[in-house]
């Protein structure tokens, strides 16, 4: 059979083009790899080379016809032995089927983009907190401490949970959340890296695809922006683009938001920057007992998962249940206190503005439900409907930028999804709109502050 | 100063001699044109065959994205054959292989199925990916094939961590990096160098020297052409390896495989090698001449290196090559075939593999 040569598409928007030249002629032999026409497409020049060999029969184009469609005929290659008589048998010249919407072959109608409708996107159920038994004893617990417990407890339990990052080890740790790591598990299970965030994070999700479970501890997740690229690029996607083969079980944490003082390269909340990427899961607590219960489950989970700690924080204690085993579900968020009034939503240090700012509304007799989100990724919405289709009225709290904040994206799906429930419009309190200032009265007011809680709160219920 | 050794060299001189003088001694062994260890006859038929099929398979590549079936980039491997078909004969089970989006040679050199690679380009069902990786994104961990990477230099830390991962287990294999010149200006690299060099990570770095990143020619990128110093301040040795040449690519791959099993650690491979066709295929490739290519075409070539080979030792006749290259264009339409007639995947899966 004769083959036929037909116009290449040569950039991924070409859709016609000129056939500029022709650099074979009728009755020439040529070969794999023998350039045969140059073709001029809509951004360059470009040179058309022979995929299989034969003999030019039959050039169907003219040089310098302008507008050839691609996958038009443009000339015939003859096999071994044929002759240019064998032309006239061979199939008519017609446009070659195109994968995709644009000539979708018949036998496959699937195959047309724009008639199959999007799947909804399914909803994960995520299982409720597990019940403390009655009598567990509670211990109080720096957060600090409870991240420590929950890297200790999973690296005795499963040998492939290892913690690398600068200062983990002989320093023990940075801000102490490593503390007597290195003396009971060795160097070889907590590695102290270079300063070099980039080459690390690769170096983990590395590992992670090949079967470990690292624990990637950034000094602060202001350094982890050196390392972004790995963290969504490599880690977050892989898993899709393998189609399930290799994924990344990693754990990324660290402090992140504002200390106090350092500045604004010090000072910033990722929060809704890793939220946004679709393979992540993204897991920001406020209580020891949830540092502990969700970072456990971050370590035995088996995609990527980003834990945003917060160093105020890790001083803060809280009563953690002793118990052998405690982990919590990530992507269910937890009531921290009932009420009726109006529903107030916030997450890692937000809630000390949340905690106190409740307290003082209680005194003004406005009863307050409070939400600790506690995993941004997946978020537990329906929790947070619930609650407003109870209350009617909704603020939330959270320390990063204003624009395209958590707050943003909660109130925008309330809006849809209990548009009919809500008595006022959504109030959203977050860090104000500049880089984080270093003069302590600046920085101060580009925090959140109670006082603007408690005044979002009384505003949403007319008071 | 790291050892640096000087393979023959295609069509140009090593620029170990003009940059760093000192580097370019070493008391190893050195690979030159005229000592490379010769092939027995199954190893040069072996590498004819597998350096064919990825030449065959790329040709096939090419001509089904000019009608359309291949969406987006598309980055062939034409003329750098002999990198990873000599490398592949070096390594054993276990090792593992990452590289950055001009993969298909990767893949294929790996024992990844060519069907199962030309259906991922089409973007089908029966792809690697299920068709949603694409030319760029595939792996296979029955093959130890880790990717497939998009973005220039991430796989050098990545294929590290595979590395690290090896040395964790205190297993016997080793990580087989490849990235080309461009990525070695990556910062990444060198982070990752370090730590490598640091904990004596079984890797061997591989670059793939085809002369341009993109439309960039190694000269008005670098500093230091010499990639196989680019080590050096991390006590990595470096050997430059005449890259279409598939026995200087195994032999080199032997000594460097062994060096990292050894427990020595990271070592540099600077393969010079070429690439026929344009950066992608929508690269018009105007920043180099007409002459430059057709000259490696012509006188270094991987494939026709082998074939005069099997002609002169008398191993195969033209008949038989004949129906060797006739086996393979069956197994590279078929695969075509295949990925034509495979259908897209199912809607469904645009919500499966986000999460486990």
């Amino acid at each position: 059979m004769p083959i036929d040569i037909l116009m290449p598409a040569l950039s991924p928007t070409m859709e016609e083009g000129t056939l500029s030249k022709w650099l074979k002629k009728e009755g020439d032999k040529v070969t794999s790899g023998d350039v045969i026409a140059e073709i001029e497409t809509d951004k360059a020049t470009m040179e058309v080379e022979a995929v299989d060999e034969g003999v030019i029969g039959k050039l169907l184009v003219e040089a310098g016809t302008e507008n050839v469609k691609v996958n038009t005929k443009i000339a015939v290659l003859l096999q071994d032995g044929e002759s240019a008589d064998a032309i006239g048998s061979s199939a008519p010249a017609k446009e070659a089927p195109k994968a995709e919407a644009q000539a979708a072959p018949e036998e496959k109608p699937a195959a047309a983009a724009s008639a199959a409708p999007v799947p909804a996107q399914p909803i994960a159920s995520v299982a409720a907190d597990p019940d403390i038994p009655a009598g567990t004893e509670m211990v109080m617990t720096t957060v600090r401490e409870a991240l420590r417990d929950a890297m200790a407890e999973e690296m005795r339990r499963d040998e492939d949970v290892f913690v690398m990052g600068e200062e983990v080890a002989e320093y023990q740790g940075a801000y102490k959340i490593t503390q007597g790591l290195l003396q009971e598990f060795g160097p070889r299970r907590v590695v102290d890296t270079p300063i070099t965030e980039h080459g690390f994070a690769g170096v983990g999700v590395g590992a992670a695809m090949a079967g470990l479970k690292p624990i990637v501890e950034f000094m602060t997740f202001n350094f982890a922006m050196q390392a972004i690229d790995q963290i969504i690029n490599s880690a977050a996607k892989t898993l899709y683009m393998s189609g399930g083969q290799m994924g990344a079980p990693i754990v990324f944490r660290g402090p992140n938001g504002a200390a106090a003082r350092v500045g604004a390269q010090h000072s910033q909340d990722y929060a809704t920057w890793y939220s946004q990427i679709p393979g992540l899961k993204v897991v920001m607590p406020y209580t020891a007992a949830d540092a502990k219960g969700l970072l456990k489950a971050a370590i035995r989970d088996p995609n990527p998962v980003v834990f945003l700690e917060n160093e105020i924080l890790y001083g803060h204690q809280f009563e953690v249940p002793k118990l052998d085993d405690f982990v919590l579900p990530i992507g269910k968020a937890r009531i921290h206190k009932k009420g009726n009034d109006v529903t107030i939503v916030s997450f890692g240090i937000g809630m000390t503005y949340a905690v106190k700012a409740v307290a003082e509304l209680e005194k003004e007799g406005i009863d307050v439900e409070l939400i600790d989100l506690r995993t941004l990724r997946p978020m537990d919405l329906p929790t947070v409907i619930e609650s407003v289709k109870k209350t009617g009225r909704l603020v939330t709290v959270e320390e990063g930028y204003p624009q395209n904040s958590i707050g943003t994206e909660i109130a925008t799906r309330v809006m849809q999804q209990a548009f009919d429930y809500l008595d006022a419009p959504i109030l959203t309190i977050a860090g104000k709109d500049v880089p984080m200032p270093y003069a302590a009265n600046l920085e101060k007011l580009a925090l959140p502050n109670v006082g603007e809680v408690v005044q979002a709160v009384k505003t949403v219920c007319y008071k | 100063m790291a050892p640096t050794k000087t393979a023959s060299v295609s069509g140009r001189k090593p620029a170990a001699k003009s940059a760093i003088k000192s580097a370019s001694k070493s008391s190893a062994k050195e690979f030159t044109g005229k000592n490379t260890p010769d092939f027995g006859k199954d190893q040069d038929l072996h590498a004819y065959r597998e350096m064919l099929l990825i030449r065959r398979f790329e040709e096939k590549a090419g001509q089904l994205y000019g009608m359309g079936f291949i969406g987006g980039f598309c980055h062939l491997y034409i003329g750098q054959e002999a990198v990873v078909v000599g490398m592949q004969m070096a390594q054993q089970d276990g090792d593992q292989v990452i590289t950055a989006y001009r993969d298909h040679g990767h893949m294929l050199a790996t024992g990844m199925s060519a069907r199962g690679v030309m259906a991922e380009l089409t973007g089908r069902k029966g792809g690697y990916s299920r068709g949603k990786g694409g030319s760029m994104h595939m792996f296979s961990k029955e093959k130890n094939f880790y990717g497939g990477h998009g973005i220039v230099g991430a796989q050098v830390s990545l294929g590290t961590g595979l590395a690290f991962a090896n040395r964790y287990r205190n297993n016997d294999s080793v990580s087989v990096a490849y990235f080309g010149d461009g990525a070695a200006n990556q910062g990444q690299v060198y982070e990752s160098f370090n730590m490598a060099a640091l904990w004596k990570l079984p890797i061997v770095y591989i670059v793939e020297n085809n002369r341009y990143a993109m439309g960039t020619s190694t000269a008005r990128a670098t500093a230091q052409s010499n990639y196989s110093l680019r080590g050096s301040s991390f006590g990595i040795p470096g050997i430059q390896v005449d890259g279409m040449d598939v026995r200087a690519v195994k032999a080199a791959g032997d000594e460097a495989l062994e060096h990292c099993r050894s427990g020595k650690g990271p070592i540099i491979l600077e393969m010079l090698t070429y690439r026929y066709r344009g950066h992608s295929m929508s690269d018009p490739a105007k920043y180099r001449s007409k002459d430059e290519v057709q000259k490696m075409r012509s006188e270094h070539d991987p494939i026709e290196q082998v074939r005069l080979r099997l002609i002169e030792k008398g191993w195969a006749t033209e008949d038989e090559l004949k129906a060797i290259d006739k086996d393979i264009r069956d197994v590279v339409s078929d695969s075509a075939d295949f990925a034509q007639a495979d259908p897209e995947p199912d809607a469904s899966e645009l919500y499966t593999d986000i999460l486990l």
